[in-house]
C-alpha cells in the first residue's frame, strides 16, 4: 500500500505536477506513514486520498479505524478530515493549492465513507484564499542588490544548489548566471539536474560521498550562493567548519530553510526561480558585466587542479565494479533516461556516475532515505512519460522492500528496467562496518538471496544476468531495448565501497579517498 | 544565551490546531513552559500565549514554523518590549488558626483573596505577573502549601503612553 504513496511521488518529481494516491481506511492509511515523510522531507507535491470509517463510528475503535490526521499530522505539509461532503469540493481545491504552492510538499484528505459515497450538487469552489498562509515569491529586490555587489567582490565564489532549484525549475535562470559570472556550481544530492552536469563548471555533488574537487571548493570558497538548499548534515558535515571562510548567500522561499543549521550571512526568502530571474537582469544591468565572466581565473584552475589530481575513480578488474555498470548506462541511454534509485550505495554510485543535465531526471529519496522508494516511484514516473525509458537503480537489498511492484508494472505495461547491483549485501551499513566497526559485518550479509532471473519471469517480466565485466554491455543494451519490465541482475564486487567519503561528523575537506 | 520568551500566537480555532502546535514542539525538542488558550472576540479566532525558551537562533526557528503552520495567523514575541502580563492562580495552603492572621496579611499585601475555607486550610487567589506570582509562593510555602493550580501567562502589548 506504501507503493501507491511513491508511485504518485515518483509521479510527482518526473512531471513537477502534484502526484495522487488513493488508499483504504486503517492499515491502508498507516503505511502512508513512510511515502508521506518521504515526500515531506524531499518537498514533494503529492495528495492522498486515505479511506476514513463513517463519521458516526469515528472515534469508536471501529474496525479498521485509525486516527490518521493524527498520524500523519507530523508527516504532511497539512491534512483534513472532511466530515460533509458539500466540503468536498472545496477541501480538495485547497489541498492542491498548498501541496504544489511555497515550498511544496504532501497533503492527506481523509475520507469517511459516508462523506466518500455521499451526494452532492458540485459547485466550482472560489479561488483558494488562505489568510494565514501566503508564501512569498518575489523577493526583496535590495537584498538582491546585495548578492550583486557580493559576486562582483568575490574572488572565489561557488554556487550551491539543492531541491529547490528542481522543484521551480529554476535550471535555465541557474545556469544563465553560472554562465554569466564564471562561477562553478555543485549540489546536494536532491539538486542533481538543476545545472547540465557534463558542463565544465558543474564540480559534482557536494557532502559525504561528494566529489573531492566540489568538497574543497565549498571548504576553501570566499562566497557561497546557496539556492533552494536546507544544508542537511549529510552536505555540511561539521557546521563549525563549513564554508568558514565564505560570505553565505541563501536563497530558500521557505524561511524555517534559513538560519537553521548554518549562520547565514545574506538571507533572501522567494521562489529559486523568480529570484534568480531578478538576479540575471540586475547583473545585466551592471556597467562592468562584460568582463564578469573571465573573473577569478586562479580559483578555476585551483578547481581543476583538483579534479585533475583526484577525481572520481574505481578500478575495472575481474569482477564487475557497480560504478562500471552505471558509466556504461549513462553511455548507452546518452543521459536521456529517467533514473529512479533505491537508498544506499546504488544511490550514491549512481548520483556520482550519472551525469544529470535536467529536473525531473534524478527521482531519489534524499531526506528520508527510504530504501524501497525506488521501483515504486519509477512506476509512477513510467506512468507520467510512457515515451521515456525508466531506470531503477537498486542493491538487492533495497529491490526486495518492495518487489512486489512488478506485479503492478506488468499489469499496467509499465517497462520499467530494474538495474540491480547485487553484492550479496547490504552495502552502505556494511561499508560504515567495515570503515567504523571493525569489519563487524551485523546482519547486512544475505545468506540467501532469490534469484532475480527467475523471480523476473516468475511476475511475467524479463530476467537478464551479467556475472563478468565484458557481459554488462550486451545485458543493458538487451534489457534497455526490452518493450516489457526488466531485472538486469549484475554481480557487482561484493566489498566495494563509495568514496571519497566524509566520516560522519568530520568537516567535509576531510574526506576517505580510496 | 537561552532566555524567556512569551509569544501571542493567533490561530484559527480548528480542530487539530493545539495538536500541530503541540507537536511541532515536542517534535522538534523545544520547550513548552506555560500555555493558555482561549477564544478572541473575533468569531472563529482563538489567542494562544506561550512561555517558552531558549537563545536566538532557537526562538528564531520557533516563530518561523509557527508561522509556517497555515492554521497560524499571527505569531508575536513580546519578550524586551512593553507588555502587561497576568496570571491567575488558586493555591490550597494549611492554616491553623495560629497562622491565620500571618496569612490573611500576606493576603492583603499581595491583594489576593481568600475564596475557600476550611478549620485546616485557606484557599487563595491571586493574580498578578510572574515575579509576584514568586514572591507570594516563597512567603507561604513555610505554612504548607497543599496545592497549586495555575492559569499559565496571558499577556498584552501596552499602547503607546507617549506617541510622538
Amino acid at each position: 500500500m506504501n507503493r501507491a504513496g511513491h508511485a504518485g511521488d515518483g509521479y510527482a518529481r518526473a512531471t513537477g505536477k502534484p502526484g495522487v494516491c488513493i488508499v483504504t481506511s486503517g492499515p491502508g492509511a498507516t503505511n502512508m506513514v513512510t511515502p508521506l515523510a518521504t515526500a515531506q522531507m524531499d518537498s514533494i507535491p503529492l495528495v492522498c486520498l486515505s479511506g476514513q470509517v463513517a463519521t458516526k463510528v469515528i472515534g469508536n475503535d471501529a474496525f479498521q479505524e485509525a486516527d490518521v490526521t493524527g498520524i500523519t499530522r507530523p508527516c504532511t505539509k497539512w491534512n483534513y478530515l472532511v466530515k460533509d461532503v458539500k466540503d468536498l469540493a472545496k477541501t480538495i481545491k485547497e489541498a492542491f493549492h498548498i501541496a504544489r504552492s511555497g515550498r511544496p510538499g504532501p497533503v492527506l484528505i481523509d475520507l469517511p465513507k459516508d462523506v466518500s459515497i455521499g451526494k452532492t450538487v458540485f459547485k466550482e469552489p472560489d479561488d483558494v484564499v488562505l489568510r494565514s498562509y501566503n508564501p512569498t515569491y518575489v523577493p526583496n529586490r535590495k537584498q538582491l542588490q546585495k548578492v550583486v555587489d557580493l559576486i562582483k567582490k568575490a574572488e572565489k565564489p561557488v554556487i550551491f544548489i539543492g531541491g529547490g532549484v528542481i522543484l521551480s525549475r529554476a535550471h535555465k535562470e541557474l545556469t544563465e548566471l553560472a554562465r554569466k559570472t564564471n562561477i562553478p556550481v555543485t549540489g546536494t544530492l536532491m539538486g542533481l539536474g538543476g545545472y547540465p552536469a557534463p558542463d565544465p563548471l558543474w564540480l559534482g555533488m557536494l557532502g559525504m560521498h561528494g566529489t573531492y574537487r566540489a568538497n574543497m571548493s565549498v571548504s576553501e570558497c570566499d562566497l557561497m550562493i546557496a539556492v533552494g538548499v536546507r544544508f542537511d548534515d549529510r552536505v555540511t558535515g561539521k557546521t563549525d567548519e563549513f564554508a568558514t571562510n565564505a560570505k553565505i548567500v541563501q536563497i530558500d522561499i521557505d524561511p524555517t530553510s534559513i538560519q537553521k543549521n548554518i549562520q547565514v550571512d545574506l538571507p533572501v526568502v522567494g521562489d529559486c526561480k523568480i529570484s534568480l530571474e531578478i538576479l540575471n537582469q540586475m547583473i545585466d544591468q551592471e556597467e562592468d558585466m562584460d568582463d564578469f565572466a573571465s573573473r577569478h581565473p586562479d580559483w578555476l584552475k585551483r578547481i581543476d587542479e583538483w579534479k585533475r589530481t583526484t577525481p572520481l575513480a574505481y578500478d575495472q578488474k575481474d569482477v564487475i565494479k557497480p560504478q562500471f555498470v552505471i558509466e556504461k548506462l549513462y553511455e548507452l541511454t546518452k543521459g536521456d533516461a529517467i533514473i529512479t534509485t533505491e537508498v544506499g550505495q546504488n544511490q550514491m554510485w549512481t548520483a556520482q556516475y550519472y551525469h544529470f543535465s535536467e529536473p525531473g531526471r534524478f527521482i531519489s529519496s534524499g531526506g528520508l532515505g527510504t530504501m524501497g522508494f525506488g521501483l515504486p516511484a519509477a512506476v509512477g514516473a513510467q506512468a507520467a512519460m510512457p515515451g521515456k525509458t525508466v531506470v531503477d537503480i537498486a542493491g538487492d537489498g533495497s529491490i526486495q522492500m518492495n518487489i512486489q511492484e512488478m506485479a503492478t508494472a506488468i499489469q499496467y505495461h509499465l517497462p520499467v528496467k530494474i538495474v540491480i547491483l547485487n553484492n550479496g549485501f547490504l552495502g552502505m551499513v556494511r561499508q560504515w562496518q567495515q570503515l567504523f566497526y571493525d569489519k563487524c559485518y551485523s546482519s547486512t550479509k544475505f545468506q540467501h538471496t532469490p534469484d532475480f532471473v527467475k523471480l523476473a519471469e516468475a511476475y511475467g517480466a524479463v530476467g537478464l544476468r551479467a556475472t563478468k565485466p565484458e557481459e554488462v554491455e550486451k545485458v543493458l543494451k538487451e534489457g534497455l531495448a526490452c518493450d516489457r519490465a526488466v531485472i538486469m541482475d549484475f554481480r557487482v564486487e561484493p566489498e566495494e565501497c563509495v568514496y571519497p567519503m566524509v566520516p560522519a561528523g568530520a568537516p567535509i575537506s576531510k574526506m576517505l579517498l580510496v | 544565551m537561552t532566555k524567556k520568551h512569551i509569544l501571542s500566537i493567533l490561530v484559527d480555532n480548528e480542530p487539530g490546531v493545539l495538536s500541530r502546535i503541540a507537536g511541532l514542539f515536542s517534535g522538534r525538542g523545544y520547550n513548552i513552559e506555560s500555555l493558555c488558550v482561549a477564544e478572541t472576540a473575533e468569531p472563529g479566532e482563538s489567542r494562544i500565549t506561550m512561555v517558552t525558551a531558549g537563545d536566538t537562533l532557537i526562538l528564531e526557528q520557533i516563530k518561523k514554523q509557527l508561522n509556517k503552520l497555515i492554521n497560524v495567523i499571527k505569531v508575536a514575541d513580546m519578550t524586551d518590549q512593553d507588555f502587561v502580563e497576568r496570571e491567575l492562580v488558586l493555591i490550597k495552603i494549611n492554616a491553623k488558626a495560629e497562622h491565620r492572621a500571618e496569612i490573611l496579611r500576606i493576603v492583603d499585601i499581595f491583594r489576593a483573596q481568600v475564596v475557600d475555607v476550611s478549620p485546616e486550610h485557606y484557599t487563595i487567589s491571586i493574580t498578578g505577573d510572574a515575579d509576584k506570582i514568586t514572591a507570594i509562593f516563597s512567603l507561604l510555602k513555610p505554612f504548607g502549601i497543599r496545592e497549586i493550580t495555575r492559569t499559565g501567562s496571558i499577556a498584552m502589548f501596552r499602547e503607546m503612553k507617549n506617541k510622538n
